[in-house]
């Protein structure tokens, strides 16, 4: 996005702006849809009680449909339960959210394993969603892997201490691999008593899976990450595990552009504690291979990427499930989208013909100077997360890290929105030339001037240009002179002063907004009462 | 009105002057004129030269009187001296100030309704004693603050908004300042900052009385069709007379003309008016020429604009502006201890007994 005169910068911190919603809303439940007491007569079971399943059901409760979910575990969630830590996603806050799509009256199975697709076809189902996740974390084969019990899976192991399997660690705990999952396991063995944790990665930061923000943490909380360690082998003693030895690699491009290691040396480093943490794989044994769903040569199930079915037809598969892990707000699409083929199949509609996305572009001026939006755009950097004391958040396992943002906060960091969703909308006709928008502008975004060759237009700009590559804005000739209107929209803010200050209203801020439509919904069009529910506020905090 | 604030942020580029100041230094808070009115984009040409010239705005006396225009120096060099004097005395309050402080630098904000109808005798004087100021005209036609009645230059049968015409003979405070003795006399049109910011600074850095005539349309009781101090009738009569650029005093004249079609005319500081255009049969310095041209043109329905006359400075140097011809002293009276300006009654008593 251009704006603010192509100031870096990070952009503004959305998802914890969402989250001081959150944190001060009030009972939200009588906005949610009504769901209708008088079913449709379908009937949808979904495999995994994830976020991928639950926004399925929650797009399709409100439309009549009575949906089955079947969960192996004791509780719902998937990944969001088993994998992310309670310090960074409080119990209270996830069952909250995942209780207002239950509530609505999906028939949740828990400890209730799906083992055969077959067998689930067999029952009277409508049709069948897939969302059971990538729930098998990679394998690292190499000598002395099996030799010790202190060697774990990071996902399994993340699983175990949110059930109280595993309550403690070793002092000396060293994690395989910097992704986000990387990150949860080195901060949840801190907190289980380890007090020296390395992370080892095999290339450089640039190549980190993991999420900028979660390395900051990771490196707040003083673990160590360690480049450019390659595991050779593990040393086990008498079941213990002792250290592992690493190659010390560095990185050249090879043939094709790919990276190439070269091993100058190896190093043992010494621990008491193994996390593999190297990514995850998707598991299907319960699915027969003889029911008309195809598997591709890597053994993953063949989804369309549009309709979200599997070449089964009536059975559908989204989230991690569908093409590997990603992340839960790409879960959420997945359902909604599948939730949209799913209420076409079952009503016999073509699942290739979706509803469109749609925009409307509507004004803000409320009254005389009054505008919905507020345009004092702070140029203040981005207000820092408070976190709890390193001290206090080691005490347990559930203290959330982040406090979230107190109102100053929040009131500045909304005021570094550059407000791209208020677009300056010029009616060339009703210009009179006054001048008033070009000298009221605080960047010097418009000029008017005669119209000519672009590059020496470029000349001619109030202020100069800065980003050659975002086009200019300009209109047709103006009534009175025959001139044009530029705009140089790399460097507005979306102040609305040229609007506010304009006598004839030829400059009007109108909101652009993104209408996307729900399974049974045009785009725009919403469920009689307002559906809130947003799994991807939670899962992004 | 505008209640939402002006953002503090500006280009990146923004440019700063020897004073290290930017263009947006030398601003003042928001307007709360109509918008789209006339009287801010003069505001916004007052700005820019200012910001040109690099004139410390703490340096500057911003003077006004009552109305739209008595408005508009709030908006511009915020950090200036300012005073906002009861209707249509701001000239004296001016020759006041300037009387007691030659250095500082005196602009006048006035309007037609200001200068023309109940401060017509102060603004006569004002040129006649040679001021040293440079005094705006912001010209709409009406007095926009009591509703949109005719003023004084309201042409005579132009239009109000709800159709009545005017009747009476129009006051043009060009013609009057060429025959009051103005040593500067402008004419401009708000929409055109190109002629606008250059005949300011000149008339800023003109030694004696400036005087700008700026048609400004009022967009709320005077820019319909039937009124000839609209943006559209403006444009359509414009007739851009005399092209004047201001050289400020160190920097060359670099662009090259062909000799005849450009004159110069060096003003007390050094700095020069370099008039590009102007009509074979014109000549800026004759007052009596300039008089008769502007009548002329008035009668084909034209409003000619530009640096229409700046006059001869004198060979010897000898002011014909207030303090010279008053023979002040070289230091500002301000300057003084008060002492010294009024020595006490005996001193007094002293200076009467000469008289008796």
């Amino acid at each position: 996005m251009g704006g603010g005169g192509g100031r870096g910068g990070e952009p503004v911190a959305i998802c914890r702006l969402k989250r001081v919603a959150s944190d001060l809303r009030d009972d939200i439940r009588p906005f949610l849809p009504d769901i209708p007491e008088e079913k449709n007569g379908k009937r949808i079971a979904c495999v995994g009680a994830g976020a991928a399943s639950l926004t399925v059901a929650n797009d399709l409760m409100p439309l009549g449909y009575e949906v089955t979910i079947f969960e192996k575990l004791a509780a719902p969630g998937g990944l969001m339960w088993t994998n992310i830590p309670e310090f960074r996603l409080p119990a209270k806050v996830l069952w909250e959210e995942i209780e207002y799509i239950t509530d609505m009256g999906v028939d949740l199975r828990l400890n209730s394993p799906v083992d055969s697709l077959a067998a689930l076809l067999e029952e009277d189902y409508d049709a069948v969603f897939i969302g059971s996740g990538a729930p098998k974390g990679k394998e690292l084969n190499l000598p002395g892997r099996w030799d010790s019990e202190q060697v774990h899976i990071g996902i399994d192991w993340l699983e175990s201490v949110r059930f109280g399997h595993v309550e403690s660690c070793g002092d000396r705990v060293l994690v395989i691999g910097v992704g986000n999952t990387a990150m949860d396991c080195c901060r949840t063995a801190q907190r289980l008593g380890a007090s020296d944790v390395k992370v080892m990665a095999r290339k450089t930061k640039p190549h980190f899976k993991a999420s900028p923000w979660e390395l900051e943490d990771a490196i707040e909380e003083q673990v160590e990450i360690l480049e450019n360690h390659s595991p050779s082998k593990f040393i086990v003693e008498d079941g213990q595990v002792k250290g592992m030895v690493f190659d010390l690699v560095s990185w050249h491009e090879g043939e094709g552009g790919r990276l190439k290691a070269e091993v100058h040396d190896s190093k043992v480093i010494e621990c008491d504690e193994v996390i593999l943490a190297i990514g995850q794989d998707t598991a299907f044994p319960w699915i027969e291979r003889d029911i008309g769903i195809d598997f591709n040569n890597w053994d993953m199930p063949i989804v369309d990427k549009t309709t979200f079915m599997t070449s089964r037809t009536g059975v559908f598969m989204g989230g991690d499930a569908a093409w590997g892990p990603e992340n839960i707000i790409w879960a959420v699409e997945h359902g909604h989208q599948a939730a949209i083929s799913i209420h076409a199949y079952c009503h016999g509609e073509s699942l290739t013909d979706r509803p469109a996305e749609g925009m409307n572009l509507v004004s803000q001026k409320m009254g005389l100077h009054e505008w919905t939006y507020s345009n004092d755009y702070d140029e203040a950097e981005r207000v820092k997360m408070r976190h709890v004391d390193l001290q206090e958040r080691f005490k347990r396992l559930d203290i959330e890290v982040e406090e979230g943002f107190d109102i100053e906060q929040s009131l500045t960091e909304v005021e570094r929105c550059l407000n791209c969703d208020a677009q300056t909308h010029f009616e060339t006709d009703l210009c009179i030339e006054c001048d008033a928008c070009i000298d009221i502008c605080p960047l010097d975004c418009l000029t008017i001037t005669h119209n000519g060759p672009e590059e020496e237009l470029t000349g001619r700009l109030t202020a100069p240009l800065l980003n050659p590559e975002e086009p200019l804005f300009i209109s047709e000739d103006l009534p009175q002179t025959g001139r044009i209107m530029v705009k140089d929209e790399d460097l507005c803010i979306h102040c609305g002063l040229c609007a506010e200050r304009c006598p004839t209203a030829a400059w009007d801020m109108r909101k652009s907004d993104l209408l996307i439509p729900y399974a049974g919904l045009d785009a725009g069009e919403v469920h009689p009462g307002m559906s809130i529910m947003d799994l991807a506020g939670a899962g992004a905090r | 009105m505008t209640h939402i604030a002006k953002p503090r942020i500006h280009h990146p580029g923004l440019a700063r002057n020897r004073l290290g100041l930017t263009r947006r230094d030398y601003e003042g808070p928001m307007s709360t004129l109509c918008a789209g009115c006339g009287h801010d984009s003069i505001t916004a040409a007052i700005i820019e030269a200012f910001w040109e010239l690099e004139i410390a705005p703490h340096q500057v006396a911003k003077m006004s009187g009552i109305g739209c225009s008595g408005k508009t120096p709030t908006y511009f060099l915020k950090e200036a001296h300012g005073f906002n004097g009861v209707h249509g005395r701001m000239p004296a309050v001016t020759t006041g100030a300037h009387a007691a402080n030659h250095e500082l630098v005196c602009i006048g904000v006035s309007g037609d309704g200001d200068s023309l109808s109940i401060g017509l005798g102060q603004f006569a004087h004002a040129m006649r004693r040679n001021i040293d100021m440079l005094y705006i005209i912001e010209n709409n036609g009406v007095y926009g603050l009591t509703k949109g009645q005719f003023s004084a230059s309201a042409d005579y049968g132009t239009k109000a908004k709800r159709g009545e015409v005017n009747r009476e003979h129009p006051i043009d405070p060009v013609l009057l300042a060429l025959n009051l003795g103005a040593s500067f006399v402008a004419r401009s049109f708000s929409g055109d900052k190109a002629q606008l910011v250059p005949i300011i600074k000149g008339g800023l850095r003109h030694q004696g009385f400036a005087m700008v005539d700026i048609i400004s349309p009022c967009v709320t009781f005077n820019d319909h069709r039937g009124s000839t101090k609209s943006y559209e009738y403006t444009r359509d009569h414009y007739n851009e007379l005399v092209q004047a650029d201001f050289v400020p005093p160190a920097q060359e004249i670099t662009a090259s003309y062909e000799a005849g079609d450009v004159r110069t005319v060096t003003m007390h500081d050094g700095s020069r008016m370099r008039f590009r255009k102007v009509p074979e049969d014109y000549d800026p310095q004759d007052r009596d020429q300039v008089y008769a041209y502007i009548r002329d043109r008035q009668r084909a329905g034209e409003i000619a604009t530009g640096l229409l006359y700046l006059e001869e400075v004198p060979p010897d140097g000898e002011g014909t502006h207030f303090h010279g011809i008053q023979g002040t002293v070289d230091e500002p009276l301000v300057n003084y201890p008060f002492e010294e300006l009024c020595p006490g009654a005996e001193a007094l008593e002293e200076l009467q007994r000469r008289f008796r």
